[in-house]
């Protein structure tokens, strides 16, 4: 009966197909083609090889945004690891109050960036802001926050005494104030993630540990840990890839990536050479850059996970 | 006994990492009910609350300012209605310090901050032009999801698989990749600053197709063999068969993408510049510029646009929140 409709099926994917084809195919590839050009904003440009490249590599603000962006993942990224792997076993374990914790981790989630960026940057006003209210309330010094470009471990030492080098501060206290917020915004989707992982977990294996005389610590360890390593994959896999596209917390709540470019990110970097600067070649230099980044880690992570699964 | 305790445990911790998330929507609430004066004089407090003067004439209370405070008289300015000096009474007046007290008021609410920030700029505007978008796009999606996701599950036609990788490769593009491009193309379509710069290249939803694809697979196959022997035609099959058994599918999808028009930034920032055109997003970013020392409109604004969005997750948050562990675990 199905041979029968030879054209039909390709009527059906047509309408997608086209919408595909023009608005996210070709964009794509033009983004590689734009970049061997030196586009302004209307004019059509010339060919001019691998300059925009070789512009883009000599660039250091291009590898302070790069390397911005490496600590946002790097910090980002185990945090909403970690910290949603425990929540969602301790949401396990619970019957009473279960969907209203859910829900309440979950709201940051659903909310604009926007809004939340609004909400975070007057959190983190040097006055009259809710987190220095509260490091005064529990007796510590007030902070600078976003307006702070030392770094953390900077920072950390010089609390104690101690004076480090500067390229081991580490990133800005203003790039992890962003990172904070970030994480919260991100943790409820991945304790639910989580938490769907858990349920899949067949409970034999836990009774049979705790025959065996395992503890709590001792079965999630060595049940949980390895059992959760798929959704561990996803999580790290989406965590990862959405990180790298951070854009709207910077835009919002720094001046430009400041103070001293240290919130700079790679996207809001693309965002500035094409938009305000209108050289459209050369941000596309960049984008494609930052795809090849994400595409390689994506392949790792793929690769590494057909290695470690069950 | 140990059970108590260790279960208690878990509850406080819970509680804690619970206060710590909604902390932020909390402050934010309470702020955007202070008065300027109140936030800007530090006190960081959760409950608004309010601290003013009045001078009792004869029965008759004014709110005042009070300049200098002496045991027998207090120099005091009148306010009128709308808390300006009154012209009534002269400055300066000296009025006897037992008539003087010290009024505090909690909670006292500003639920006009509300008003006031949506008044600012033109927020109804992007409302409407955020709901019309939102809307639009959802029709969109669902109608080119619905038709290929039908075609991938349950049709054969050469080029099938190739195909639907193709359209799955593409899912993994993050948007800043080609967003330059793209503005480049508007560009040349004449597009830029319209409402279809906003609607129609986000029609496809690769994420949506699939999460179709799967439904429709896992429909039993006698009920298109049934329906093929009575003589109905594929579209007849789709319609008559699949849509009235799709209905919790469609309406996960129509979350995903409302949610996800409601919040995009990023494009609607780049391509479009009137501000007619502002979305709900893009105009709360140039109204927090315009506003930024006004930090509870700042808040009152963020609530109101954050608001729509939440009604809908109270209402249906089992089924969101089910159909994001759903999706994300299909991958």
């Amino acid at each position: 009966m199905k041979t029968k409709h030879k054209y039909e099926p390709y009527l059906y994917i047509l309408p997608a197909l086209v919408l595909l084809l023009l608005f996210r195919f070709i964009p794509i590839l033009l983004s590689f083609v734009i970049s061997f050009f030196d586009f302004g904003i209307t004019s059509i440009g010339n060919f001019i090889g691998f300059q925009n490249y070789n512009k883009l590599f000599a660039d250091p603000e291009f590898w302070q945004s790069m390397m911005n962006t490496v600590w946002l993942v790097i910090i980002a990224v185990p945090l909403s690891i970690i910290i949603p792997l425990i929540f969602a076993s301790l949401l396990n374990q619970i019957k009473w109050l279960k969907g209203f914790f859910r829900t309440i981790y979950f709201m940051p989630y659903v909310t604009s960036l926007v809004a939340v960026s609004i909400v975070w940057k007057i959190i983190y006003a040097e006055e009259g802001g809710l987190a220095n209210a509260m490091l005064q309330w529990l007796g510590f010094q007030p902070l600078k926050w976003l307006a702070e470009p030392k770094g953390i471990f900077t920072l950390l030492f010089n609390s104690m005494g101690i004076s480090i080098p500067s390229w081991l501060g580490g990133p800005s206290l203003a790039l992890f104030s962003i990172i904070i917020m970030t994480v919260w915004k991100s943790l409820g989707y991945n304790t639910i993630i989580y938490l769907s992982g858990l349920q899949n977990i067949s409970k034999v294996y836990y009774e049979a540990a705790a025959i065996d005389g395992a503890n709590k610590w001792k079965q999630f360890f060595k049940i949980t840990v390895p059992l959760i390593s798929p959704t561990t994959f996803y999580v790290l896999l989406m965590t990862t890839i959405t990180s790298f596209q951070t854009f709207a917390q910077v835009y919002m709540m720094t001046d430009k990536g400041g103070p001293l470019g240290t919130t700079k990110l790679i996207v809001y970097y693309i965002y500035e050479k094409g938009f305000d600067d209108l050289q459209m070649g050369y941000a596309s230099a960049a984008a494609l850059v930052l795809f090849v980044v994400i595409l390689g880690l994506t392949l790792l992570q793929r690769k590494l996970e057909s290695k470690v699964n069950y | 006994m140990k059970n108590i305790f260790s279960n208690s445990i878990v509850y406080l911790f819970l509680i804690f990492f619970g206060i710590m998330m909604i902390l932020p929507f909390i402050w934010m609430i309470s702020t955007s009910l202070m008065s300027q004066a109140e936030f800007n004089k530090n006190e960081s407090v959760f409950i608004p609350k309010e601290e003013y003067y009045v001078w009792n004439e004869n029965g008759k209370e004014h709110r005042i300012i009070l300049v200098q405070q002496k045991e027998e008289h207090s120099i005091i300015h009148v306010l009128d209605e709308n808390l300006q000096i009154s012209k009534d009474y002269p400055e300066y007046m000296s009025v006897p310090s037992s008539q003087v007290k010290l009024i505090k008021k909690v909670p006292s609410f500003h639920w006009e901050n509300y008003v006031t920030a949506f008044k600012k700029v033109p927020f109804a505007r992007y409302f409407t032009n955020t709901i019309f978008v939102s809307l639009m796009t959802l029709i969109g999606v669902l109608i080119t999801s619905f038709l290929a996701a039908y075609a991938f599950a349950r049709l054969e036609f050469k080029g099938r698989d190739l195909i639907f990788y193709l359209f799955l490769s593409m899912m993994m593009v993050p948007e800043p990749i080609y967003i330059i491009s793209s503005y480049m193309m508007l560009d040349k379509f004449n597009w830029l600053d319209t409402y279809q710069a906003l609607i129609v290249p986000w029609c496809v939803n690769i994420f949506t197709i699939f999460l179709f694809r799967q439904h429709f697979k896992s429909l039993p196959q006698e009920l298109f063999d049934a329906a093929a022997i009575d003589g109905c035609s594929i579209f007849g099959m789709l319609w008559r068969i699949v849509l009235p058994l799709s209905k919790s599918v469609i309406a996960t999808a129509s979350v995903f993408s409302l949610i996800g028009s409601w919040n995009s930034f990023m494009w609607p920032l780049v391509m479009t510049d009137r501000p007619e055109l502002r979305v709900l997003q893009v105009g709360l970013s140039y109204f927090s510029q315009e506003a930024s020392t006004q930090t509870t409109l700042l808040m009152a604004a963020s609530t109101f646009s954050i608001l729509p969005i939440l009604i809908i997750f109270f209402f249906a948050q089992k089924q969101i929140i089910a159909s994001y562990a759903k999706a994300g675990l299909k991958d």
